[in-house]
């Protein structure tokens, strides 16, 4: 290292604060739901080769290698003498984007002196592109809405207004799609901006020797960290509830000098419903799981990418190949991290968790369909909650926290005062952490009443209420997920529509994370603590823990 | 009262120095000094001080007309976890409303991660029946009679405080101040916080958390506050005291000590109004202001002569200074950014080999290597010492001396061997990337606020801002640069210029094509009479000016934009005046207006402030002249990579239409302004210097 090297650096941190900064507009100017609250979005810089440089670090791992991926596609795609300053791609192809329609994918070559430098690229999720909107009820992918193959969106600067009017034309939020795609265009453009001004402020007018600093530094980096790691090949199989029935999910995690293969041979086959997982979209959150225990502080790009390779038999439900129905990947994808960690705990047990709640607990909510012609109010609400995440190996798991996701959970007071609901509970669920040496997280008991006396709609795509989260090393599981209508009524599956009537409650509860270790090596002073706050029952500490209060 | 001919009298207690700045009746500084914080009992500090800058310029107690007092104490409170035993009363079915929060974590990546400590164990969180509706409706009564085991189970937990946040209470409070009063009745002693009164938003974890951090440190301020008022009158001291909040406003020691919470951060804040300050002197429309100290540095950004407010902000987060690792307190403050970055911060390299500076800070004990007080680590301003930029005979006036071998030992050592690099190029490394981050993160926020930086005038104070100030500015593209006179007590100066304010800010959801006219207008009639009453405390005479304003957003987006309405009731024909301004600033942030889209309004402002004191105008220097150089030094120039001779000068020699080019170093007692080579200084009427870049020279 020299110098110059202090120099590659700043611009390396230059290139990060330019895809965070992008990140953050992109989320602000959002319409849809999932963005805000979750920052559904990626934005990124790539060099001429398509090799990406930096990513911003949003809400949602869904998009970590799905846009390194994506882009070099698009960059086969297109010929670069064809691109001109200005001009903007799009995608949203489930198989080359981020897994399913909404997540809108762009790219733009970004100029300098007339020359093509790199690329800066963005995504964001879309509230609606017809079809049968989102939700795990679509047959194959045409019933999911409009897919739109890589095409011009933006030409020298000229907006390509045909695909905007079909764009809007099969959408039921033609406004909303609208403003989403300006912000990405925004958003590209800011980012092509910026990286242009960087190279004027430093004086260069190529990335190739910024471009391979940051990937070799970081790849080396990775190396460096999987070469500290047992070498071998260990398997996993993650039972989970799945839609028409439970799926089978198969891992082997294999360690070498300087890579790590994870392969999904043995997983069950499609889904006849909208739950099957892309490639890229499994990978993604593979990935992400396997980078938060290996080199978690090494930044997202080609290099530290580099040495994970993820493979999966064709058709395999974590491979789901066109014309699949694909809307609700995320419902398994966010299953994946598990799947893998009970691999690499074998390799590693003193830095792996134990299973969590780990599948979001959203709730969209809808009016009834005769709202329409009853002049009744109509609404649309999408209300997340999380469960409880894996006791970690030293620490108890975190109560109603999102993990893998990034997802945010709602405030009550803004939820009722936007949509005609009145959430009447809404506490931890004492018991619902797997116990063990250190305690899984807690989920939580929901309440919640329409607050006009009116019917409304729930639209169920979760998981964990057949398979609750194991724990690992004599942990016990955590509870699982479940869903019903007043305190007496049966329990729902966890996928499938269901009407909530005037006046009758609908009860949820999140599930527990699992616990870690023997509950008996439990410190008796944690015991005691969970007993005075209440997190666990009199009848576990003695039954369980072997303390009597 | 505040006479037209009385001296004025500011003292900021920070964590480590006091500052108190003695002014007349026209806003001339007579004294100031920078005394160590007496931490035991900080007012002695202040006596001190405030005695040194009486007897420095020959006055007397009785001259005082104006006192304004801020203090880090209810921050460090916090932040040392040094309050009460405090426990949380909710409505039943939200007993977990702190440990749920927003149910996230703060760093995506980090499986170990603990969430901060919100200072109420679920032991002592406890609920009571009843409920209202987010239209201000009654669901259920209050539970009455389960008062009694409330009042025994608050006893048996050892509460000094309780938090009292009821579902729905910005909308309707009749639950809170009927169980406030029914505690109260049984419990004479408790302290009660009432979320309707520290923070009327909806959002019931944001709501609670402040009103647990308000309850948390109230009976701590309460007596800390008498005791300052009950000594300095003993001195001599005739005048009321104003304490300083860190919405930039003063208000009286009867509010403060009800609300502690609108204390804190009240230093920082006081820079942020001497910019605006400078600004409006100036006439400069757009100003980001500066403040760089030893352990952070922390920008504002200043539009209209007005800082940039913020409804929310974060105590105490963790070490990295990320959103979301402190505790978040929602009550109105001025907009800062604050990241570590200060001359004490450290600088390390990572497994990847990339140098990274902070925001571990090696404080002022032991301080920098250079400071030769047992500090090994290296910081940044061992970086400027090896860099030439710092005069070791007059640094800190001389008081403490600089070891140049240690600084460059310092950074040769530890990242020199990793690095393969001497003691001159880490130096410069660290500046690069300190500087970077702090512009960085400057413009980050500037993104964040739908801002830009380029075409900003900076405006730098602080012990360390004139020294990085064009360093910074350039990464951040900003090409001119104030720096203030007596830039090191930025902040105690600062509060001579707040008025006496106050703001509440109250929730009430509405959409713009549906408002309540009546109903909007009781609303604000209430909330006029409740901030008058604590305005008109603090200052029973003169005019006051109010300011409304409405947090607009189109339906299904999370950002609220900020449209300032008219000091009178709304009314019908102003929809499409409210419309076009929230689609005009919509555009500018966004670049386009989403037409035909639902517009949402979830939160009202309204600020009623005393007339600020009248700015000082100079004129306008018309000769100019080459300053006088009092001699030179070598120094590392950042724009050449090259060691150049820089000319010195000494500020206090500098006068109006003194013009000099870079590179150079002008000193002062407290801080170096550096001029950097590709950089112009000018000294105005009001003897502040300004830097303007030459874009095209000495590149």
């Amino acid at each position: 290292m020299n110098t110059t090297n202090t120099r590659l650096q700043v611009m390396w941190n230059r290139l990060l604060a330019v895809v965070e900064e992008q990140g953050q507009a992109l989320i602000r100017a959002a319409f849809s739901p999932i963005v805000r609250e979750c920052g559904d979005i990626s934005a990124g810089i790539f060099d001429l080769q398509g090799r990406m440089l930096a990513q911003a670090v949003t809400g949602t791992p869904g998009h970590i290698n799905t846009m390194a991926e994506a882009v070099k596609t698009l960059r086969g795609r297109f010929r670069l003498q064809d691109m001109r300053p200005g001009d903007i791609y799009l995608t949203n192809d489930p198989w080359i984007a981020s897994g399913h329609l909404n997540d809108f994918l762009l790219l733009m070559p970004v100029f300098y002196r007339d020359q093509v430098v790199g690329f800066t690229s963005c995504t964001s999720h879309l509230v609606d592109l017809g079809g049968l909107g989102m939700g795990p009820e679509g047959a194959d992918i045409y019933d999911e809405g409009l897919l739109i193959p890589p095409c011009k969106l933006m030409d020298e600067g000229v907006l390509n207004t045909l695909l905007m009017e079909i764009v809007k034309a099969n959408s039921r939020e033609p406004v909303a799609n609208e403003g989403d795609i300006y912000a990405l265009i925004a958003c590209c453009e800011a980012g092509a901006k910026r990286l242009a001004g960087m190279m004027d402020e430093f004086g260069i007018d190529h990335l190739d020797e910024l471009a391979d600093y940051i990937i070799d530094a970081s790849y080396r980096a990775s190396v460096e960290a999987i070469a500290e790691l047992p070498k071998g090949t260990w398997r996993n199989v993650l039972k989970v509830d799945g839609y028409e029935r439970e799926i089978d999910l198969h891992a082997a995690l294999s360690i070498g000098e300087d890579r790590v293969e994870l392969d999904f041979t043995g997983t069950s086959g499609l889904s006849s419903k909208g739950i099957n997982v892309p490639l890229n979209y499994a990978t993604a959150y593979s990935v992400f799981a396997l980078r938060c225990i290996i080199g978690p502080d090494i930044p997202n790009n080609a290099g530290s990418l580099a040495p994970f390779h993820v493979t999966g038999p064709k058709d395999c439900i974590l491979n789901a190949q066109p014309p699949a129905p694909v809307a609700m990947r995320h419902t398994l994808g966010q299953m994946t991290p598990d799947l893998v960690y009970g691999c690499l705990s074998q390799a590693v047990p003193d830095s792996v968790p134990a299973e969590g709640a780990s599948c979001m607990y959203d709730l969209p909510l809808r009016h009834a369909p005769e709202a329409v012609s009853r002049g009744d109010e109509q609404f649309a609400l999408e209300l997340v909650f999380s469960g409880g995440t894996g006791a970690r190996p030293g620490l108890d798991g975190l109560s109603a926290t999102a993990f893998p996701s990034g997802v945010w959970g709602s405030q009550v007071e803004t939820t009722e005062a936007v949509a005609p609901v009145l959430i009447t509970r809404r506490e931890l669920k004492p018991d619902s952490g797997g116990s063990g040496r250190t305690r899984g997280g807690l989920g939580q008991h929901i309440e919640m009443r329409s607050s006009k006396d009116e019917d409304f709609m729930l639209f169920l795509s979760v998981e964990r209420v057949l398979n609750p989260a194991r724990g690992r090393f004599g942990g016990e599981e955590g509870a699982p997920g479940r869903i019903r209508i007043g305190k007496d009524g049966p329990d729902l599956p966890g996928k499938g529509e269901v009407r909530v009537k005037a006046g009758e409650t609908l009860i949820f509860e999140t599930p527990g994370g699992g616990g870690f270790g023997d509950p008996q090596d439990r410190p008796c002073e944690d015991v005691q603590r969970d007993l005075e706050e209440g997190l666990i029952s009199q009848k576990m500490a003695r039954e369980i823990y072997g303390i009597d209060p | 009262m505040r006479e037209e001919n009385g001296l004025r009298l500011a003292v900021d207690i920070g964590g480590t120095f006091t500052d108190t700045v003695l002014v007349d009746g026209r806003g001339h500084i007579l004294a100031t000094t920078k005394t160590p914080t007496t931490i035991e009992n900080p007012t002695l500090g202040a006596l001190a001080g405030a005695k040194h800058v009486l007897a420095e310029s020959g006055s007397e107690w009785s001259q005082i007309g104006g006192f304004i007092h801020g203090t880090t104490l209810a921050t460090n409170a916090l932040i040392e976890r040094r309050g009460a035993v405090v426990a949380t009363v909710t409505s039943e079915g939200f007993r977990d409303i702190l440990e749920i929060a927003y149910e996230r974590r703060f760093n995506q990546y980090e499986i170990n991660l603990v969430k901060p400590d919100l200072i109420v164990p679920r032991s002592r969180a406890f609920t009571i029946g009843g409920r209202m509706d987010a239209r201000a409706q009654e669901l259920q009564p209050l539970e009455e009679e389960a008062v009694s085991r409330l009042a025994a189970e608050l006893v048996a937990c050892g509460a000094e405080a309780v938090a009292i946040c009821l579902m729905h209470a910005y909308a309707n409070p009749a639950h809170e101040l009927r169980l406030r009063d029914l505690l109260r009745a049984r419990l004479p002693d408790l302290v009660i916080s009432l979320s309707h009164e520290v923070s009327p938003e909806a959002r019931e974890f944001d709501r609670l958390s402040t009103t647990i951090a308000n309850a948390y440190i109230q009976p701590q301020m309460a007596s800390y506050l008498a005791d300052f008022q009950a000594r300095f009158n003993q001195e001599g001291l005739t005048c009321p005291i104003l304490m300083m909040t860190a919405a930039g406003g003063m208000t009286t020691i009867e509010t403060a000590a009800r609300l502690p919470i609108r204390l804190v951060e009240s230093g920082p804040a006081g820079g942020a109004i001497l910019a605006a300050r400078l600004a409006a002197e100036t006439s400069e429309r757009e100003v980001l202001s500066f403040d760089m100290g030893g352990t952070t540095a922390k920008l504002c950004l200043i539009d209209q002569y007005r800082p940039q407010a913020a409804r929310k902000f974060e105590i105490a987060r963790a070490a990295r200074f990320i959103k979301g690792s402190g505790m978040p307190v929602r009550i109105p403050v001025i907009e800062m950014i604050e990241i570590g970055a200060g001359g004490g911060s450290i600088a390390h390299v990572d497994r990847l080999y990339r140098l990274q500076v902070g925001p571990e800070s090696a404080g002022s004990e032991p301080g920098p290597a250079a400071f030769a007080k047992g500090g090994t680590e290296p910081t940044v301003t061992d970086a400027d010492v090896v860099q030439g930029l710092i005069e070791p005979e007059r640094f800190a006036e001389g008081r403490l001396r600089i070891d140049m071998d240690a600084a460059k030992t310092a950074l040769a050592s530890g990242i020199g061997e990793i690095l393969g690099l001497g003691a001159v190029q880490v130096a410069n490394g660290v500046s690069e990337i300190v500087d970077e981050n702090m512009a960085a993160a400057g413009r980050m926020h500037a993104v964040e606020s739908g801002k830009d930086l380029a075409a900003r005038l900076m405006i730098a104070f602080g012990g360390n801002g004139p020294l990085h100030a064009t360093r910074v500015a350039r990464r951040a593209q900003v090409d001119r640069i104030l720096i203030p006179r007596d830039p090191g007590v930025g902040s105690a100066v600062g509060f001579l210029f707040a008025p006496v304010s106050f703001e509440i800010i109250r929730s009430r959801y509405a959409t713009l094509e549906a408002l309540d006219l009546d109903a909007l207008k009781a609303f604000f009639d209430a909330m006029i009479e409740e901030a008058e009453a604590v305005v008109r405390a603090g200052a029973p005479e003169g005019r006051l000016t109010r300011r409304r304003r409405a947090f607009m957003r189109y339906h299904g987006q999370g950002h609220e934009i900020e449209i300032p309405l008219p000091d009178r009731a709304l009314e019908k024909t102003d929809m499409p005046a409210l419309l076009g301004a929230f689609e005009k600033e919509y555009s500018h942030q966004f670049s386009r207006a989403v037409p035909g889209m639902t517009v949402e309004i979830l939160n009202w402002a309204l600020e009623v402030s005393s007339e600020s004191p009248a700015l000082t105008s100079h004129s306008e220097v018309l000769a100019k002249q080459p300053a006088q150089p009092t001699g030179q030094r070598q120094i590392l120039c950042e724009v050449s990579s090259e060691w150049r001779n820089a000319d010195l000068f000494d500020r206090s020699a500098l006068r109006p239409g003194d013009q000099l080019g870079g590179p150079a170093l002008i000193i002062e007692p407290q801080t170096t302004t550096f001029v950097s080579a590709d950089f112009s200084a000018e000294i105005d009427g009001g003897l502040n210097i300004w830097l303007t870049r030459n874009r095209e020279g000495n590149r």
